[in-house]
C-alpha cells in the first residue's frame, strides 16, 4: 500500500473517530434532555428541571467539541480526499450542504435557547427548545448517515460519458434504503452511549452518597430507556443492517464473519482468529447453520464465502474487520444484559441499593464508546477496498499531490491539538460533575 | 446560467462570512488592546459570544455550497492549499474553545491564557484570509488535470513557482489584518461604553489610515499582478459599481466615526468589505481559480461546476434553508441589539 494512501486514510480515520467520541453522546443526551423535559412539564416537578438543567450543561461542553472537531471533517473530504471529491462531490455534497444549512442553524440556535434563554421563553418554549435541539441533532445525523449511505450503496446517479458521477435522482440519495437503517442503528447507538454515562453518574452519586435525589432519577430514565435502545440496536435494525451488507456486500459479509468457504448450514462464528492466507478461523467456536439462517431464513441455505468472489474485491483488512464487528457485537450482547438486569432491578425497587449492578453501571460507561466506534470500523472497513461501492476504489479518491510528509504532519498536529482538547473537555465536565446539579447555573 | 447563479450564491455566502465572522475576528484582533480589566474584557467578549459560532456557520454554508456547486474547485483548491487550510482550522478550534471555556473558571492564570490565544489566533486567522485571497487572485500552478500544491513559501515573489507566502499575498494579508482590525475595533466600539468604546475608537482611526492606504497599494499592484482584472474591468465598465461601493464605505466609516455614530460607521465598513470582495470576484470571473503558467489551464465558472441537474435541485433546498438561516440571523441580532449589559449572567 502507498504511504501516502495509508497516511491519508489513517489521517480521515483518526479525525472522525476522535469526533464520534462527542457526537455520540450528544445523539444520546439530546433525547434523555427532552425526556427529562418533558417529564418536568407533565409533573410540573421542579426537581426533573434541575436535572435537565444538568445535563444541558454537560451538553453544551460536549456539544463544542462536538462542533470544533466537526469542522475539519467537512474539510478533509477536499483536503485529504480531492480526487473522491472531484468525482463525487455533485452527489454528496448535497447532503453535506443540506447537513451545515438546516441541522446547525437548527441545533445551535436553540442550544442557545435551551442554556441561557429558560427565563426569556417559559416552560413550554423551554421544552419546544429541548424538543429542536434534539430534532436537529438526529436530522444532522440522518444527512451524515445518508452521505455514508451513499458510499456504502450508490443510487440515483449515473454515469457520463467519460465514467463521471451524475446525480440524477435526489430523493433516491435522500431516501436511500441503506441510509434508513443505518441512520436508526448508529443513533440507537448513541442513545445507548448517553444512557449508559447518564445511568453510570447516578451509579456514581448513589456509591459515594453525594446528590442522591439526581443519581436516583439519572437511573430511573437512564435504565428505563436504555432497556429498550439495548435492544432495538440488536433487532431490528442490527439485523436489517446486516441483511443490507449480505444483500450489497457479498465479501464484506464474509469477511466480518470469517467464512471462507461457500456452502450450506454456514456457521456464525462466536470466536476464533482469522487466517487470510491459510483462509480458514484458527481455534474456532461456532454454532452451526445460524449464519445461513441470519441472512437467508433457513437452517441449510448456502451462504457465499470470500472464496466466491475476487480477491481484488476482498477487504483489505479481514482480521480488523473481523474483530471490530465481532467486539461490537458481544458489547452490545452484554449492553443487553446489564440494561435489562438494571431494569429488572429498578422494576423491583431494588438497583438503588443493590451495589455489584450500580458498580457494573459505573464501570460500563466506557463500553459504548468502544462498541460505536467499532461498530463505524466495522461500516467503513467492511467497505473496503472501495470508495464509493463498486464504483471507485480507495486507492483513486485521495489527494495524490498531497506528500506523505504532509499528511503525516497535520495528522501529528491534530492528535496534539485533540489531547488538549480532550482533557479540556474532561477537566470541564469533571467540574460539573463534581459541583453537581440542583444549585445555581454555573458561570459561563 | 446555472453555474453564473451558483457563482454569485458562494460569492454572496464568502461576503456575508466575512461581514459576519470579520468583525468577531476583529474583536478579537483588539480584544487586549481595548480591554484592561476581567469586567472589560468580558464584555469585549459577550459582544461576540452569542453570535461568533452563527457566524461561523455562513464558512461552513458557503463551503458546502462550493462542494456540491463545484465540485472540481473545492477539490483542487483544499488539497492544494493544504498546509495553510490545515492551520486555519487549528486557529478556529484554538479561537472556538478560547470564548467558549474562557469564563468557565475564575482564576488569573486561565482567563489571561483564554484571552491571548483568543487574541492570537484570531489575528493570524485574519492574516491567513487575506493570504489566501491573494493566492486566488494572483493564481496557482495548476496542472492538466487541475491539480496543484503549494510550499508554504519559496522565493518570496509571484513567479512561476510561487509558495502560499510571497510579497504580494502578505501584503494581501496585512491587508485584510487591518481591515478587519478597523471593522472589529467600530463593532466594539458599538457595543461598549466608555473606556472600552474610548480606545476602540482609537483603534479605529489608526487602523483607518492603514486601511486607506493599503487599499490603494494592493488594489495598483493587483492589477498589475493578474491582468484579467483590466480585462473584466474594461469589457464591462458598470463592474466599477462594486470599486466604488467599497470607495463609499471607507469614506462612510471615517465620517460616522468622526459624528460618533458607531452603528452607521460599523456598517459602512461592512460596505467597503462586501465593496472590496465583490471587485475582486468580479474581477477575475469568469475564473474562480486562475492558472500563474498557462491561463488556459485555469478553472472557470463552466469547468468547475457540477452538472444542471444537481445545480437545479439544488436551489430548490438552498432557498429556504437561506431564508431560515438569514430569519434566524436576524432575529438573534435583533435580540442582542444594543450595549452589551453584564449583569444578567451569561457570558
Amino acid at each position: 500500500m502507498d504511504s501516502a494512501l495509508a497516511l491519508h486514510r489513517f489521517h480521515f480515520a483518526f479525525t472522525i473517530t476522535f469526533h464520534y467520541l462527542f457526537v455520540q453522546l450528544t445523539l444520546g443526551l439530546a433525547l434523555l434532555i427532552f425526556i427529562l423535559k418533558t417529564l418536568a412539564l407533565r409533573t410540573g416537578n421542579e426537581h426533573y428541571n434541575d436535572t435537565a438543567r444538568f445535563w444541558a450543561k454537560i451538553f453544551a461542553v460536549n456539544f463544542a467539541l462536538g462542533v470544533v472537531t466537526g469542522i475539519p471533517m467537512e474539510f478533509q473530504f477536499g483536503t485529504n480526499w480531492s480526487r473522491f471529491s472531484k468525482a463525487a462531490g455533485g452527489v454528496i455534497g448535497h447532503t453535506l450542504g443540506m447537513e451545515g444549512l438546516y441541522s446547525f442553524f437548527l441545533e445551535s440556535s436553540f442550544l442557545g435557547l435551551l442554556i441561557f434563554g429558560e427565563k426569556l421563553i417559559g416552560r413550554v418554549g423551554h421544552w419546544f427548545s429541548a424538543l429542536a435541539v434534539w430534532v436537529g441533532s438526529w436530522l444532522s445525523g440522518y444527512l451524515i448517515v445518508a452521505t455514508d449511505a451513499w458510499m456504502q450503496r450508490p443510487v440515483g446517479y449515473e454515469l457520463g460519458p467519460n465514467g463521471e458521477i451524475i446525480l440524477n435522482s435526489w430523493s433516491a440519495l435522500l431516501f436511500n434504503e441503506w441510509a434508513f437503517w443505518q441512520f436508526v442503528h448508529t443513533i440507537l447507538g448513541g442513545v445507548v452511549t448517553g444512557c449508559f454515562a447518564m445511568a453510570s453518574l447516578g451509579a456514581f452519586y448513589l456509591l459515594i452518597g453525594k446528590h442522591k435525589d439526581y443519581g436516583r432519577t439519572f437511573l430511573r430514565v437512564a435504565v428505563t430507556t436504555g432497556a429498550i435502545a439495548t435492544v432495538l440496536v440488536a433487532f431490528p435494525t442490527g439485523d436489517q443492517q446486516g441483511a443490507l451488507v449480505a444483500r450489497h456486500q457479498g465479501p464484506t459479509l464474509a469477511a466480518m464473519e470469517g467464512h471462507f468457504e461457500t456452502g450450506p448450514n454456514a456457521p456464525m462464528a462466536i470466536m476464533g482468529q482469522p487466517d487470510v492466507e491459510q483462509r480458514r478461523l484458527d481455534n474456532p467456536f461456532v454454532l452451526p447453520g445460524v449464519l445461513s439462517m441470519i441472512v437467508h431464513k433457513r437452517w441449510d441455505a448456502e451462504v457465499r464465502g470470500l472464496d466466491a468472489f475476487p480477491k481484488e474485491n476482498w477487504p483489505d483488512n479481514i482480521p480488523l474487520l473481523y474483530y471490530s464487528f465481532h467486539i461490537m457485537v458481544g458489547l452490545g450482547t452484554i449492553f443487553i444484559a446489564i440494561m435489562g438486569l438494571s431494569a429488572l432491578q429498578l422494576w423491583r425497587g431494588k438497583l438503588f441499593t443493590f451495589k455489584p449492578l450500580l458498580w457494573a453501571l459505573l464501570l460500563a460507561m466506557p463500553l459504548p464508546y468502544v462498541a460505536n466506534t467499532a461498530g463505524w470500523m466495522t461500516a467503513e472497513v467492511g467497505r473496503q477496498p472501495w470508495l464509493i461501492y463498486g464504483l471507485m476504489r480507495t486507492t483513486a479518491g485521495f489527494s495524490a499531490r498531497v506528500s506523505s510528509g504532509n499528511a503525516m504532519f497535520t495528522l501529528f498536529g491534530f492528535m496534539g491539538i485533540y489531547s488538549v482538547l480532550l482533557m479540556l473537555g474532561l477537566f470541564l465536565i469533571w467540574r460539573e460533575i463534581e459541583h453537581g446539579p440542583g444549585s445555581a447555573p454555573a458561570a459561563h | 446560467m446555472l453555474p453564473v447563479i451558483w457563482f454569485c450564491i458562494v460569492a454572496v455566502m464568502v461576503a456575508m462570512y466575512v461581514v459576519l465572522d470579520g468583525f468577531d475576528l476583529g474583536a478579537g484582533i483588539v480584544h487586549l488592546g481595548v480591554a484592561r480589566s476581567d469586567r472589560e474584557r468580558r464584555a469585549v467578549i459577550k459582544s461576540i459570544g452569542p453570535v461568533w459560532d452563527g457566524n461561523e456557520v455562513w464558512l461552513l454554508a458557503g463551503g458546502g455550497a462550493l462542494y456540491f456547486a463545484f465540485p472540481a474547485l473545492y477539490a483542487s483548491s483544499f488539497s492544494g492549499f493544504y498546509l495553510p487550510l490545515m492551520m486555519v482550522l487549528w486557529l478556529l478550534i484554538l479561537r472556538g474553545i478560547s470564548v467558549e471555556f474562557r469564563n468557565h473558571l475564575d482564576n488569573p492564570v486561565w482567563k489571561p491564557l483564554w484571552d491571548v490565544v483568543f487574541c492570537f489566533s484570531s489575528g493570524l486567522l485574519a492574516v491567513f484570509f487575506g493570504v489566501a485571497l491573494g493566492n486566488v487572485v494572483r493564481g496557482v500552478p495548476l496542472d492538466a488535470s487541475g491539480e496543484f500544491f503549494l510550499p508554504l513559501w519559496t522565493d518570496w515573489t509571484p513567479g512561476a513557482q510561487p509558495g502560499i507566502l510571497d510579497w504580494y499575498t502578505i501584503l494581501v494579508g496585512l491587508f485584510a489584518f487591518f481591515t478587519l482590525t478597523h471593522h472589529g475595533a467600530l463593532w466594539v466600539a458599538y457595543k461598549t461604553e466608555n473606556g472600552v468604546r474610548e480606545r476602540a475608537r482609537r483603534i479605529a482611526r489608526a487602523s483607518w489610515f492603514a486601511v486607506a492606504a493599503f487599499t490603494v497599494i494592493v488594489t495598483v499592484v493587483s492589477f498589475r499582478i493578474q491582468p484579467q482584472l483590466s480585462r473584466s474591468f474594461a469589457a464591462l465598465p458598470a463592474g466599477f459599481v462594486f470599486p466604488l461601493l467599497a470607495l463609499a464605505g471607507l469614506a462612510g466609516a471615517f465620517l460616522f466615526w468622526k459624528r460618533e455614530e458607531d452603528l452607521k460607521a460599523f456598517v459602512s465598513s461592512a460596505v467597503f468589505v462586501i465593496g472590496m470582495l465583490t471587485s475582486v470576484v468580479f474581477g477575475v470571473f469568469p475564473y474562480v481559480l486562475p492558472a500563474n503558467t498557462d491561463p488556459a489551464l485555469s478553472l472557470t465558472i463552466h469547468n468547475a461546476s457540477a452538472p444542471a441537474y444537481g445545480l437545479r435541485i439544488g436551489l430548490l433546498w438552498f432557498a429556504p434553508g437561506m431564508a431560515l438561516a438569514a430569519s434566524y440571523s436576524v432575529f438573534l441580532y435583533r435580540k442582542f441589539a444594543g450595549k452589551v449589559q453584564l449583569e444578567e449572567g451569561g457570558y
